[in-house]
């Protein structure tokens, strides 16, 4: 089973206010995909059907809007966001090693969740940080001048925790 | 009074800074020893995490590369005891002394978090100036005479935009701060944005004052979280005490400004695509005219300025259009900030006056390429702009004559790259970019750029065609002239520059299926060398294609004719023992 992303989650419930809060307002569009992502991880099919029907937006012109950003997400992601920066600094230090290093790793390509519902690879045209180059986030966490010894020893060390935290699960049931 | 300022912007944060800033927290404690704050960009990325110590002393002393064990020393021995580590000093002299800090005047000096800090450093006091002293017109004059041009790239006269701004008739009237910073190699505006964010907002509140508008946006990528939610606390502080929301000052005048946060188009730093994205519509450009300022928000005037642009603004006003101008070139006023990256010794954040020569910023003030080697080229400009090389690296920096080399004075990006990087394949990678991120609109734009990409990747892949030259320029020039928007209209530069200057690389690559700078791998062969092979086998049980063997313990060998050139191998020896030739 795929889990959603946990790090910056807000309740449904939250999303359905702003939904109500807002309707009638123009140019609220944008937001409000942003608020269903937040909310489920991506944005569901029962979301698109909820904005439209409250804004009277079409289904077709929110999905326009949907596929046009790359922010927004039709399935769900895995646990873990781990985001590649292929900016110029980062690409002249050798990204492109880099990501292959995770590809290998992780055993999917780009935009791709892994089968455990661990990790989802992003590839990203610049993160910002590019005096750390290469990086990569690995959700809210930044990770510089990165190595292909040092991308194994984090992604081993999220899959540990992992296992962890499963561990202690299955203990306490 | 002593204190601690530990630099926690984005890159201060990627660092660990917070962990830093978390032990200096608990070893002064809440005794007095000193103050501990939060301070935005020092601008030395290369050596965070930053951290500098002010005491009677020994004045201001800045520490780098400070990681949490070296923490309890600092603050033993300097912070207790006056006595600086004088070996774990960054030596600022050479980066700073070239340097003149307007745009970034406040960045690693204030907390960011706090109003005070703002405003003890003349914070407010240029939009009180306008307000009480000044009329919209002297305010627009002061801007115009001052010679300020748009800091986002193109460099339209700011003066001339606000002018046509305000002489739009209409009651409901925008101002906008474009923060949607996507140049791949820029991060100028999220260190502003992040480390003096008040500045931001007061440089919006005196445009929209001058042009008479009444509501505000910011349209911010959401990628910057930290400068969204620092920008976010600053807009709820200054409308809490009155330099925002309505009647400013007690002067009558109202400006209430919201927060829009980007989905992830580059396109979207485009004017009317902008507009299109806050309106809550797919991010594509439409025909100008009717020009923003004429007809852009709903249909309203609006005045989209850059972040750098509108950080500039407070200061002109407070020190007048002549100060300003003192500083660079008959048509480039002021200073530009660039983000020095790349393969660059003392990478970070810098604010130079217009005028100075490239290769006093890439030595001067950047130390120099990391391993000491001569520069090859400096990007400029991003996706839109271009490779100057190191033989025009006397160009001053100038919004004309960096124009007159092919490439953009951009946004501020300045990737700098030796002869290790190789210059079709950064024509690739820009293209790659753009020929992405094109919204589709325009023929040329969308399908154009990607028949250049797929010749790129044939050079880049040994299977290019003589003609393949010719067929590069040709269709470069008409994307350049076919296209709508900026982006289509400079997608081509990359491509441009690097066969104007770098034609013998591309030669290389087509004629002698070789790659100078050995980055194009399916161009390169790679050998082990045996000196320093332990013969440990990993490189072998990773080839996929059977290619090494060898015996334990003993130096390995890799078979040429079998090797699919993956270089796999490379990743896993621990030893770099695998070369490229």
């Amino acid at each position: 089973m795929i889990q959603e992303n946990q790090s910056s989650r807000v309740a449904p419930a939250a999303f359905e206010r702003m939904l109500w809060r807002h309707r009638g307002e123009s140019g609220m569009l944008i937001p409000l995909l942003q608020a269903a992502q937040d909310s489920y991880g991506y944005v569901p099919a029962s979301a698109i059907e909820q904005i439209s029907g409250v804004t009277g937006i079409p289904t077709a012109e929110i999905y326009g809007v949907i596929t046009f950003y790359k922010q927004f997400r039709l399935k769900p992601l895995g646990r873990h966001i781990i985001r590649l920066c292929k900016g110029t600094a980062c690409h002249v230090v050798g990204a492109e090693m880099i990501g292959q290093v995770i590809a290998d790793e992780l055993k999917v390509a780009p935009d791709e969740t892994t089968e455990d519902g661990l990790f989802t690879y992003m590839v990203v045209a610049c993160l910002g940080c590019c005096s750390l180059a290469p990086a990569m986030m690995v959700d809210d966490q930044t990770y510089g001048r990165l190595t292909p010894q040092t991308i194994r020893k984090v992604i081993r060390q999220y899959r540990r925790d992992a296992e962890k935290t499963k561990g202690v699960a299955a203990a306490k049931a | 009074m002593r204190e601690v300022l530990v630099g926690l912007g984005s890159c201060g944060l990627a660092a660990g800074g917070l962990k830093v800033y978390q032990k200096f927290a608990e070893l002064l404690g809440s005794g007095s020893d000193a103050v501990l704050k939060k301070t935005g960009c020092i601008g030395m990325c290369y050596a965070e995490v930053l951290v500098e110590v002010r005491d009677e002393k020994n004045g201001s002393t800045v520490y780098g590369n400070v990681s949490p064990d070296k923490v309890a020393r600092i603050v033993e021995s300097h912070v207790r005891n006056g006595q600086a580590v004088t070996e774990w000093i960054v030596d600022t002299n050479g980066s700073t002394s070239k340097q003149q800090r307007i745009v970034l005047r406040n960045c690693g000096v204030i907390d960011p978090d706090s109003l005070d800090e703002y405003l003890a450093r003349d914070g407010y006091q240029g939009l009180e100036k306008a307000l009480t002293r000044m009329t919209p017109e002297q305010v627009i004059s002061t801007i115009a005479d001052s010679g300020l041009r748009g800091r986002g790239g193109a460099g339209f006269p700011t003066g001339t935009k606000w002018r046509l701004a305000a002489g739009s008739k209409d009651s409901h009237k925008y101002v906008i701060c474009n923060a949607d910073e996507g140049d791949p190699g820029a991060f100028m505006d999220r260190s502003l944005l992040e480390s003096d964010p008040h500045s931001i907002l007061e440089g919006m509140a005196i445009a929209a004052y001058a042009i008479g508008a009444d509501h505000g946006y910011i349209y911010v990528r959401a990628e910057y979280p930290e400068a969204v939610k620092r920008l976010k606390h600053a807009i709820a502080q200054a409308t809490a005490r009155g330099f925002l929301g309505s009647n400013i000052l007690g002067w009558g005048f109202n400006l209430q400004i919201n927060l829009k946060e980007g989905a992830g188009a580059f396109v979207c730093g485009e004017e009317t695509a902008l507009i299109a994205s806050i309106e809550g519509k797919r991010g594509m450009p439409r025909v100008r005219p009717p020009f923003p300022v004429e007809s852009g928000l709903w249909g309203h005037p609006t005045c989209i300025n850059n972040v750098e642009t509108l950080a500039n603004i407070a200061w002109i006003i407070l020190h007048g259009a002549d100060a300003f101008k003192e500083r660079g070139t008959e048509g480039s006023k002021g200073t530009k900030v660039f983000a020095l990256a790349g393969k660059i010794k003392r990478g970070g954040l810098v604010e130079v006056p217009m005028g100075m020569a490239l290769k006093e910023v890439i030595y001067d003030i950047g130390g120099g390429t990391l391993n000491g080697s001569p520069f090859k080229a400096v990007q400029m400009g991003g996706p839109s702009g271009g490779c100057i090389p190191a033989s025009l690296g006397d160009t001053p920096v100038d919004y004309e004559q960096i124009t007159a080399t092919g490439a953009i004075m951009g946004s501020g990006g300045m990737v700098v790259m030796d002869e290790t990087t190789c210059m079709v394949d950064v024509a690739r990678f820009f293209l790659s970019f753009t020929q992405n991120e094109s919204c589709g609109k325009c023929t040329f734009c969308r399908i154009g750029t990607k028949r250049m990409l797929e010749i790129l990747e044939r050079i880049c892949s040994g299977k290019g065609k003589q003609e393949d030259i010719a067929l590069l320029s040709e269709l470069g020039e008409q994307i350049k002239s076919s296209s709508l928007c900026g982006l289509g209209q400079s997608a081509p530069n990359p491509v441009l520059t690097t066969l104007r200057y770098f034609l013998d690389e591309y030669t290389a690559h087509i004629v002698d299926k070789k790659c100078p700078a050995k980055a194009c791998l399916p161009l390169v062969e790679f050998f082990i060398v045996a000196e320093r092979c332990s013969g440990c086998g990993l490189c072998l049980a990773s080839c996929a294609a059977g290619a090494i063997s060898g015996e334990k313990k003993k130096p390995h060998r890799i078979d040429m004719s079998k090797c699919v050139k993956c270089a796999k191998c490379i990743t896993v020896c621990n030893v770099g023992a695998i070369e490229k030739r």
